[in-house]
């Protein structure tokens, strides 16, 4: 069973869906709670979140660092823009690797679902042209296949 | 120095973070070769089936030894591979690189679904007050 998806939508946005069995209460506290969050937000197996400051309110600022225990890291830091407990988070962000990506804007919804919770990330795209880059628009066929998974990705 | 995958870079830090820590496959080459517009061209083309250099030069307005550059940075990158064909050296696509960035894609919403997975651990071992408890909402 696959709960995520992940696909674009318009020029410039991704979107990644997923449900959970709690209600919007609980995900979006785990959203906000840096001790939940560094128990969750952690990519792949091995990687850790040593440092997690969180101050969820409207102009609060966040940074999360991450490592692998092998000497290898790097942190994220944006600020929130607007809290609506339980329904919506919208922030942005940007890595550090050393030098900072471009800001990516990103609304996060918590709708209830049933007993449980219907969560929509919803990434804005520096521009359109770097996605249509990222999907390599007019690739065909053999490359293509790479793009349509991931534009498809369910 | 951005290392794998500048090109997702541009998805969202969120999922490019993902990348970093599952950067288990060596895509760097790959990926910083189709950062490039021309040999995301080469590649669409040659996508089609295998074509010679001039041939693949012929709708470019560059010339055949930039292009020839352009095919050994797909080439190094394990993306084009190149047979024999008396003075020829026609080029395809290979399979194998091609494979490892879908296995890579893969891989990146694998990364994404083990946080969630792991958010429905924590959510599970949450207390939650069990209010209005079976009501549809």
């Amino acid at each position: 069973m696959s709960k995520l998806t992940l696909k674009t939508e318009g020029n410039t946005h991704l979107v990644v869906t997923r449900r959970f069995a709690a209600p919007p209460e609980a995900v979006y506290r785990a959203h906000t709670d840096p001790k939940l969050i560094q128990k969750w937000l952690l990519g792949p197996e091995g990687w850790t979140m040593p440092v997690c400051i969180n101050d969820a309110r409207p102009g609060g600022k966040f940074r999360y660092e991450w490592a692998n225990g092998k000497g290898h890291g790097f942190h994220v830091t944006g600020e929130y823009l607007e809290l609506e407990p339980y329904n919506r988070i919208v922030h942005v962000e940007r890595m550090h690797l050393p030098d900072p990506t471009p800001d990516n804007h990103v609304e996060t919804r918590f709708d209830a679902d049933g007993a449980g919770t219907l969560m929509t990330v919803r990434m804005t795209l520096p521009d359109a042209q770097t996605r249509a880059t990222m999907l390599a628009t007019g690739m065909e066929r053999g490359m293509e296949a790479s793009y349509v998974r991931l534009e498809g990705m369910i | 120095m951005l290392s794998p995958g500048r090109i997702l870079l541009t998805i969202s830090n969120r999922l490019y973070n993902l990348l970093l820590m599952s950067a288990t496959l060596n895509l760097d080459a790959a990926f910083s070769a189709l950062a490039d517009p021309t040999r995301r061209a080469i590649l669409a083309r040659l996508a089609k089936g295998e074509t010679t250099v001039m041939e693949l030069a012929e709708p470019f307005e560059i010339t055949q030894p930039a292009i020839s550059q352009h095919l050994k940075v797909l080439e190094d990158a394990g993306l084009v591979a190149r047979r024999v064909d008396g003075t020829k050296r026609p080029r395809r696509l290979a399979e194998a690189g091609i494979e490892a960035m879908d296995q890579w894609l893969a891989m990146l919403r694998k990364a994404l679904e083990k946080n969630y997975d792991r958010l429905d651990e924590v959510l599970a071992g949450t207390e939650q007050p069990k209010i209005k408890r079976g009501e549809k909402r």
